[in-house]
């Protein structure tokens, strides 16, 4: 997916996630800076950065892991910054966290289980998630903690996808995994998404998130570098942004889809 | 224009760090005059007085110990009963061998410390929530060895022999002055200890136990003095109170009570600060005075408000007064000055 | 002959320590909380059958039915409320509130009903009778009691294992955010356990009432303290562990009675501490616990 070659996006309705102005602090340390974009229903919305960019605090925001200092975290137009985390996953927000965090002491299908546990109504179910990953079946009375990161990644994305979310949140897929077996996983990104499943992700691997995304944020030290399509941006662009070199776009420019 | 430009960079030049903000000669002087004027209490007061202030050196002495558990080292010790029983019973045993209880106080104090050593190997390695029941298990266990040896009063307790042909008046004005001496030396230890290298590594635990082992920090090793020195300090009330009831009995030297008193007086006080439980201790003492005949509603009273101010006023009431006036009548931290 | 009374009375009361024990390892292994109240609510549930039966005079055993649910309920008001509120600031907090529980407790049941000891159901056959197995004479109610605890593991172990808040309990006694993330309230998970927890502590306090006799302070001297050294003793994170425990303590007692009458309790003791020096795991362990 690579949108529209001027970086425009055609108007879709109402974004499924707006992030207003959004400050947030890790004690005294201001990890977000005044964050602003949207995303539409549809949409692979990737956020790069480097480590320490502030990619995962927003991330955590939007799941109500974190509250911001200001700013607000909007949900299909309804201003969720006040909602817990289970209410927001009740309502359609889904994460995978950063490290995979499976529950360790139960199997993998209890880990799925769990996910299900407080879904909403829609196509997943345990049967279609052992048909799409055709391992788990044979292995799911396996404790989760003696699975490889790669399973273990595979079955957090599975119970994530059980609550049957309208957006799914994916924190560093790459994190701690092989190169081989990362490619594996975006690989499969695009047949869980065919249903229309809205995305954001956080990657610190920017090549895998210019494959799959339709739309690209990149972060620096909680600021914004950066917005815009992979077909719109440069390679020099990019790294630019990534790590804040001279010719990176100034924080000041307007986010897609703003008034002008 | 690169973005990492805004760094707030306001070059600090002048700066000074010190030990307290005000001139520590005039609390040092204050102290001082307190202890002489509290030392004058035998020639001034009634001898009833004065044994109401003896209980209060026992409580202070305590509650200092377990604030230096909990408050610094954070340990949570149900268990401290065990090094009352012990102090009261090694006076015991050096009294009924001829020693004057008074001149066993000291030893007692160094014997319960000794016998910390063990009592710690044997807990910790627990997690804090079962490290404290466990030391209420040890202070059972104590308890109950103890109450075998019928040459020191079995199960029922013996009275403290070594006084006999005392003049009475003379005996309550020792007694006072060994629980002066005992809180003085306590409080004094205390502080020294937290300003030196042993209080640095304590806050560096307390604030990232993690990051302050991987920066050399030997953890273990600094909860293991800090255990012995409290076993060394409720030993030392421990022998204050055989001297002061003249008699030893397992069921009331050993008893939770102690813990709860030293607990609840010090979360009241105020943990994690030296003033926390001599504040804690006169609260307590003016509400037991005022309770004196309902011996088991102040206890009931202390828990409520002990429970009320560990989950809504956690600084306890000195917190309350150091918000306010940011002051330290002993000063163990540092303060960055700013030359301005 | 009486050495081997001994063990057997020894395993039936394990049983008792059990139900004493595994609400107290449930609490720890979920929420983390040491609740040092824990024996002293199953002296609270214990007078409050006695209250129950002499106020309206129902039979000894359903007392059961009625405590033990409303022991349940307040388990998880006081979870979702006091113990929650300690939970969100410190360790020390929640430590503090449930050891001031305790005392509060226990000077409260002084006060109010002395410190005499008492009873439940001292004239029932279950509680007086008992059979013979060639020279042994064992009681009907200490196995009735071990018959009982078993049932209440296999009933937890099914819960826990089998059923959607069973898993819920275990995944989030894992990773309370990622059980968030999955959309279930973790501080409502919490309650249930304590409802379970105080449930089990309950009954278990009712049934000491009938093997024993409570007084305000057997709580800490006898139920807390002997509940924490069955679950060390067991193994920190092991439901059947508590049983293992609660035996092995049990018989621990008994063989120390038969040296000496007064050496009971001691001997429980040190069997703890000996565990404590040399396996701190506990006879079964479930991987790191500590």
């Amino acid at each position: 997916m690579s949108g529209p070659p001027n970086g425009e996006r055609p108007e879709r309705g109402t974004p499924l996630v707006e992030v207003h102005d959004l400050v947030v602090h890790h004690g005294q340390l201001r990890a977000l800076d005044g964050i602003s974009f949207r995303v539409f229903p549809g949409e692979v919305y990737a956020i790069i950065g480097a480590n320490g960019a502030g990619k995962s605090t927003l991330l955590r925001t939007i799941a109500g892991l974190h509250s911001p200092t200001s700013g607000s975290v909007l949900f299909d137009g309804t201003d969720v910054t006040g909602l817990r985390p289970e209410r927001r996953a009740r309502q359609g927000i889904a994460m995978v966290p950063e490290g995979r965090r499976l529950f360790g002491s139960l199997s993998v299908e209890e880990n799925l289980q769990v996910g299900a546990a407080f879904a909403r109504e829609g196509p997943w179910t345990i049967e279609r998630v052992y048909e799409t990953f055709d391992w788990m079946r044979a292995r799911r009375n396996q404790s989760a903690a003696q699975l490889s990161g790669g399973e273990q990644q595979t079955v957090a994305i599975g119970r994530a996808l059980l609550a049957n979310p309208r957006v799914l949140l994916l924190d560093e897929l790459s994190l701690g995994l092989a190169p081989v077996v990362v490619q594996r996983i975006y690989g499969m990104l695009p047949q869980i998404l065919a249903a229309g499943l809205t995305v954001l992700l956080v990657e610190q691997d920017v090549s895998q998130a210019l494959r799959v995304a339709s739309h690209i944020h990149c972060l620096l030290e909680g600021r914004t570098t950066l917005e815009g399509t992979p077909a719109s941006v440069s390679a020099d662009q990019v790294e630019a942004a990534y790590f804040g070199l001279a010719g990176a776009a100034p924080s000041s420019a307007a986010p897609e889809g703003s008034e002008p | 224009m690169s973005l990492v430009t805004e760094t707030t960079a306001r070059p600090v030049e002048g700066f000074r760090v010190t030990r307290s903000r005000r001139n520590v000669v005039w609390t040092g002087a204050g102290a001082l005059i307190v202890v002489v004027v509290l030392a004058l209490f035998p020639y001034i007061v009634y001898s009833g007085t004065t044994a109401i202030m003896v209980q209060a050196f026992i409580v202070l002495t305590m509650a200092s110990m377990w604030n230096l558990l909990a408050g610094y080292a954070g340990l949570v010790s149900v268990g401290q009963q065990a090094f009352v029983g012990l102090g009261a019973y090694f006076v015991l045993i050096l009294a009924i061998n001829g020693t004057s209880p008074f001149a066993a106080l000291p030893v007692a104090a160094i014997g319960s410390g000794v016998a910390a050593l063990p009592l710690w190997w044997l807990v910790s390695r627990l997690r804090s929530g079962y490290f404290a029941i466990a030391t209420w298990v040890l202070a059972a266990t104590v308890m109950l060895i103890i109450e075998k040896f019928s040459s020191i009063g079995g199960g029922t307790g013996m009275p403290l022999p070594g006084f006999a042909g005392f003049d009475p008046t003379l005996l309550t004005a020792y007694t006072y002055w060994a629980g002066l001496a005992v809180t003085v030396v306590a409080l004094l230890a205390i502080y020294l200890l937290l300003r030196g290298r042993l209080g640095l590594v304590l806050t560096a635990i307390r604030d990232d136990e993690v990051a302050a082992r991987s920066s050399g920090a030997r953890v273990g090793l600094a909860r293991m003095l800090v255990f012995v020195v409290a076993g060394v300090g409720c030993g030392a009330a421990g022998g204050l109170l055989a001297i002061s009831q003249l008699q030893v009995q397992p069921g009331a030297v050993f008893s939770i009570q102690w813990t709860a008193e030293m607990a609840f007086v010090t979360i009241i006080g105020g943990l994690g600060t030296i003033e926390g439980p001599i504040l804690g201790t006169i609260v307590y003492m003016v509400l037991q005075q005022t309770l004196s005949s309902y011996n088991a509603w102040y206890l009931i009273i202390l828990g409520l408000v002990a429970i009320f101010m560990a989950l809504f006023a956690r600084r306890g009431l000195w917190g309350l007064v150091d918000a306010r006036l940011n002051l330290r009548l002993f000063p163990v931290g540092y303060w960055l000055r700013l030359d301005k | 002959m009486s050495w081997v009374n001994a063990i057997i009375q020894g395993v039936l009361v394990g049983g008792l320590y059990a139900l004493f024990a595994c609400g107290l390892s449930l609490m720890f292994g979920v929420m983390k909380v040491v609740n040092l109240a824990h024996g002293d609510l199953a002296v609270v549930a214990g007078y409050v059958a006695i209250g129950v039966i002499t106020v309206t005079h129902i039979p000894v055993l359903w007392s059961f039915l009625i405590v033990v649910p409303v022991m349940a309920v307040l388990g998880y008001v006081l979870q979702r409320t006091i113990l929650q509120g300690a939970l969100d600031r410190s360790v020390l907090a929640t430590l503090m509130v449930t050891f001031g529980l305790s005392v509060v407790i226990e000077n409260g049941l002084l006060q109010f009903f002395t410190a005499n000891t008492r009873g439940i159901g001292t004239g029932l056959a279950l509680v007086t009778g008992s059979f013979s197995i060639g020279q042994i004479q064992i009681g009907y109610l200490p196995v009735a009691i071990f018959v009982t605890a078993v049932v209440v593991l296999l009933g937890l172990q099914y819960f826990l294992s089998a059923t959607r808040y069973g898993r819920l309990i275990r995944a989030v006694a894992d990773d309370k955010e990622a059980a968030q993330l999955a959309g279930a309230d973790y501080r409502h998970v919490f309650g249930i356990a304590a409802a379970v927890a105080f449930g089990t502590v309950a009954l278990g306090g009712i049934a000491y009432g009938m093997y024993a006799q409570l007084a305000p302070t057997t709580g800490t001297d006898t139920i807390l303290l002997f509940a924490f050294a069955a679950v060390v003793i067991g193994g920190l994170g092991s439901l059947w562990g508590t049983l293992l425990g609660g035996v092995v303590l049990g018989v621990a007692q008994q063989i120390g009675a038969q040296i000496s009458i007064s050496d009971e309790t001691l001997a429980g003791f040190i069997v703890f501490l000996a565990v404590l020096a040399l396996r701190p795991q506990g006879l079964i362990s479930r991987g790191a616990q500590s």
